[in-house]
């Protein structure tokens, strides 16, 4: 079957926004205030995507495979669009002339991801990787009056360009020794360096391309720097979709690499290096993205966990993870924005005596901190301790122990988050009293920090949806 | 469910936190005050079921389970036993006090602290009733953070300091303790305790298991070299602080050698017994030498902690009846009296606004009610005959006498070491040369109210403790017919290499019965 619409109506409802939004930037200038209702039209899209959740198939020459792990996945993007949108609204270092423009690419940016959900043909998951990335590249250096988000985007296109032809390069390693780029017959195949050493290498350089998009170590160079470089909100999102657009390939890409193969053993000190370094760079950081980018390496290492055991319950807690992280990262992004009235950086010091001035504001920046440690009884514990058992079953006792001792190290960072909010003086201004926080959109945060204790004390729901979409990628496996 | 159908425990976990959230519709901090002194109160009331636990059965009792999250075979389980049941109610009986004494103690973000105070009293009952190793692990680390907030924000002046030592102390202890639990849960598939204490592991596996719990409990015990956290923790904290994290946190750690160590782990328990022995050893010795020198009242009582504790874990690690019922007696007493000397310290600090014990001579003239109690829980700190603190002092040293002798004469010279520093500390208090004594006033109504109800137990429990022993002997016996008939089990199947032979000289008699 070459199209089916039932199949494609998440995607297609994202095209339809796609469109409107294409129309608001070539119309009148009168015309944008519909743009507020963008972030409404997307939460719509959660509960479209929601329903999609029954129908699986193949589509598109069955390089296209629509089942529970892409529906999942959609679901989360579409969630993701949503806050991400509605954080963006009403950003200070944006001009307005460009807002629709914005929209547009955030929106086009996020179908790739949902394409790059249903992709399981390299070729195809190729060009829905781009498609993601190319409207990142236009969006990041969007942030008037900053010459660092020029440096920014500079940084991102170019080593996005080397990593993109690098996974070419790969693609034709595979496609050269296997006559084939779909995954189930790749599967089949041999994957082993005696004797198809090719293409070994190739799927490493293709790995290569998602490790960049994850912001793995080696390829995480760019990550605090585009942080640094992007406007809040811009950074908001390429910290978060993204991330969930490169786990979603490597659950499904999994089911090439046998646990006995050498490029597992390898992703498991890949995450193990990521983990480390990560946490050891975001120690010293002062300026909160570059934090928040260093920790989001190391965070990176921990999704590997699950992915390098393998088995359905470490997809599924990978898949799991993707989402608390999303959720997590979001919320703290979102402290971040209300924070930053004028869109500048914020360093740690700008957190001083937020308890006073914003108290809502603090528990969510509270809350989302203790999750990214994995502290109980947030999500960020759940999601830790499914990939923990999931890597320990499989026998990576060493990887597990690794990452118990740097939620260790990751405490004192994350710490300092709360610490900087809940015990230091806030500035005051001229006539002595507080500066308060303007807060709009509290109610947000407050639902996504609601969100991440819910999920600590409640996994069971999400969780089942994540271990159906583990089993569905478990099950490309001959 | 529970035999009676009411939840007992799930309520007296799940109300204070409810009531917490309620603290966010008022305003005025009297009735913030007011309205966490009834929620404690209730508490109290909704302990009262508790009351009908079987003293003859050491199985858990008010067993309730869930399904949690059943693709993990994770649980909501919870239950008593005659170990954990003591330590709720005074987990219970401390919250309304604690916000007695906080009562003029704490001046600013008054809402904010009693939310800290609910969550702490929610998150440690659950600690003390929880039968899955997940909702465990939760509870153990929940509590973490608003002892942090207790901590960094009421604190004295280097609360920072202290706040990131104590939370980072603490958690990165208990890191490994996840990795445990997550062995564990591999090994044998379910995170039920009642479950695992029925598996036999394989020594190699009960070595590492052993120790990365065995760091978390002992940081949090501490035992002597992971002991600094707490001298800083104790002198910045609040009042209340200082009492929960004395009465409370300390016995996380002990409580978790009963229910994980000894019963999980036989073989590395019996392992490491000798290594345990020293630390608490050294611990006891240590902990009174420092406290001999101190200047400041609650380092003072910080380190007799030390001390204090290390009794408990000498007496678990001997592994014989009376050591180990000595220990869990410790734990409740020393919840008891040193959380009443933390509010004597508060008391006197609201008065003089220095915890010197130079500044805050000459009490036996001008305040003779405060005297009266600071002498009564310094005599019962040190385990003098008629008070708590003799019973289980005695039933330790008993025990380890009947372990080794050379082991009771090494912790005698502790003892004494106690009754030096407690009584130098009273005797300056109530004799010595008053600086401004004159001018302050006893003991208020409110004080009275918080002081007397400890008083109270000090003396019931020292003249009387056969309740008390009555509830946990079943408990004991069965923790220890276990652990000797699993720990043999391991040495006669000699599936795995034979641990060395300092383990089997260490204990020469053993006594399981009574």
């Amino acid at each position: 079957m070459i199209f089916q619409i039932e199949l494609f109506i998440p995607e297609l409802y994202l095209l339809a926004l796609i469109g409107g939004l294409f129309v608001l930037t070539v119309g009148p200038q009168s015309w944008w205030r519909f743009l507020r209702y963008l972030p409404l039209a997307a939460s719509v899209g959660i509960g479209v995507a929601a329903l999609s959740f029954q129908f699986s198939g193949l589509m598109f020459y069955e390089a296209y495979q629509v089942d529970a792990l892409s529906q999942f996945f959609k679901l989360a993007i579409f969630l993701g669009l949503a806050v991400t949108c509605l954080n963006a609204m009403n950003q200070p270092t944006l001009s307005d002339e460009k807002r629709p423009d914005y929209f547009l690419f955030l929106c086009l940016s996020a179908l790739g991801l949902m394409l790059l959900s249903s992709a399981v043909e390299l070729v195809t998951i190729f060009l829905a990787l781009e498609l993601a990335s190319y409207s990142l590249y236009a969006l990041i250096p969007l942030r008037s009056k900053e010459p660092a988000a020029a440096e920014a985007g500079i940084k991102y296109i170019l080593f996005g360009a080397v990593v993109t032809a690098l996974a070419m390069y790969g693609l034709s390693y595979i496609l050269g020794v296997h006559h084939t780029t779909y995954l189930s017959e790749l599967v089949t195949k041999t994957w082993s360096w005696s004797e198809t050493p090719a293409a070994l290498i190739g799927i490493a350089l293709f790995l290569g391309a998602l490790f960049y998009k994850l912001a793995l170590f080696p390829l995480h160079f760019w990550c605090p720097d585009v942080y640094e470089g992007a406007s809040n909100e811009t950074a908001a999102f390429v910290a978060t979709l993204p991330k969930l657009g490169a786990v979603v390939v490597l659950v499904r890409l999994s089911s090439l690499l046998d646990p006995s193969m050498e490029v597992t053993m390898l992703l498991a000190v890949l995450a193990a290096v990521s983990m480390t370094f990560g946490n050891l760079c975001a120690l010293v950081q002062t300026d909160l993205k570059r934090l928040l980018g260093y920790s989001s390496v190391s965070h990176a290492g921990y999704v590997m966990l699950g992915i390098v055991a393998g088995t359905p319950a470490g997809l599924s807690a990978a898949a799991f993870y993707a989402v608390v992280y999303l959720l997590m990262n979001l919320a703290c992004f979102w402290v971040i924005c209300r924070l930053s009235t004028d869109g500048r950086n914020l360093k740690l010091d700008d957190l001083n005596g937020l308890y006073q001035r914003s108290p809502g504001l603090a528990l969510v920046l509270a809350v989302s901190a203790f999750a990214l440690v994995g502290l109980p009884p947030t999500a960020g514990f759940m999601g830790k301790l499914f990939l923990l058992n999931s890597a320990w079953m499989e026998g990576y006792h060493w990887l597990v122990i690794i990452a118990v001792l740097n939620s260790a190290i990751a405490i004192y960072y994350y710490l300092n988050l709360v610490r900087h909010a809940y015990t230091r003086d806030a500035p005051v201004n001229a006539s002595g009293d507080v500066q308060a926080v303007p807060n709009p959109g509290l109610l947000w945060g407050g639902l996504l920090a609601a969100a991440v204790l819910w999920l600590g004390v409640a996994p069971g729901t999400i969780f089942s949806f994540a271990q159906i979409a583990g089993a569905a990628a478990g099950g490309l496996l001959p | 469910m529970t035999e009676s159908g009411f939840p007992v425990l799930s309520a007296l976990i799940f109300f204070p936190l409810l009531a917490a959230v309620g603290l966010f519709f008022l305003r005025d901090e009297r009735t913030v005050r007011l309205y966490t002194l009834v929620v404690g109160l209730i508490e109290m009331g909704l302990a009262a079921p508790l009351f009908r636990f079987d003293l003859s059965t050491a199985n858990f009792q008010f067993v309730e389970i869930m399904p949690w999250v059943p693709a993990w075979n994770m649980n909501y389980h919870v239950g008593v036993d005659g170990i954990s049941i003591l330590m709720i109610f005074l987990t219970v009986l401390l919250l309304p006090l604690c916000v007695l004494c906080s009562w003029s103690y704490i001046g600013k973000r008054v809402k904010e602290f009693h939310f800290c105070l609910l969550l702490m009293i929610g998150a440690c009952v659950g600690i003390f009733s929880a039968l899955d190793f997940v909702l465990f692990y939760i509870f153990w680390e929940a509590m973490l953070i608003p002892m942090f907030l207790l901590i960094a924000v009421w604190g004295g002046p280097n609360k920072r300091y202290a706040s990131l030592k104590f939370f980072i102390y603490t958690l990165a202890g208990s890191t490994l303790f996840l990795a445990a639990i997550v062995a564990f849960f591999v090994n044998t598939g379910t995170f039920s305790i009642p479950e695992l204490m029925t598996h036999e592991y394989a020594f190699n596996f009960q070595f590492w298991t052993f120790l990365a719990m065995a760091l978390a409990f002992a940081i949090k015990v501490p035992m002597f070299p992971f002991h600094t956290w707490l001298p800083a923790a104790h002198v910045e904290a609040p009042t209340a602080g200082s009492v929960l994290l004395a009465s409370i946190l300390l016995k996380m750690g002990t409580y978790g050698f009963l229910r994980f160590c000894l019963p999980l782990t036989p073989a590395a328990s019996e392992y490491f017994a000798p290594l345990m022995i020293t630390i608490s050893i050294v611990s006891i010795l240590y902990g009174g030498v420092i406290a001999l020198g101190q200047k400041d009242m609650k380092k003072l009582i910080a380190y007799s902690s030390v001390a204090h504790m290390g009794f408990v874990t000498l007496g678990i690690f001997v592994f014989t009846m009376r050591g180990v019922e000595g220990a869990i007696m410790q734990m409740i007493n020393h919840g008891i009296t040193t959380g009443a000397l933390f509010m004597l310290v508060g008391a006197i600090y609201e008065r003089s606004h220095s915890r010197e014990i130079a500044d805050n001579m000459g009490l036996g003239k001008y305040l003779p009610a405060y005297m009266f109690f600071f002498g009564l829980f310094a005599i019962a700190s040190f385990g003098f005959p008629g008070t708590n603190g003799f019973v289980s002092e005695a039933l330790v040293l008993i025990g380890v006498f009947e372990a080794n002798y050379l082991l009771g004469a090494l912790t005698i010279p502790g003892v004494m070491l106690a009754a030096a520093y407690m009584l130098r500390l009273g005797l300056k208090l109530a004799w010595g040369q008053p600086s401004q004594a004159a001018n302050w006033k006893d003991l208020n109504t409110r004080e009275w109210v918080y002081l007397v109800p400890l008083a109270v137990l000090v003396l019931y429990l020292g003249l009387m403790p056969t309740l008390a022993l009555k509830t946990i002997n079943p408990s004991v016996v069965h923790l220890l017919n276990q652990y000797e008939t699993r720990k043999t089990l391991h040495l006669e199947s000699s599936l795995q290499p034979e641990p060395p032979a300092q383990v089997v000289q260490l204990p020469a008699t053993r006594g399981t019965d009574q």
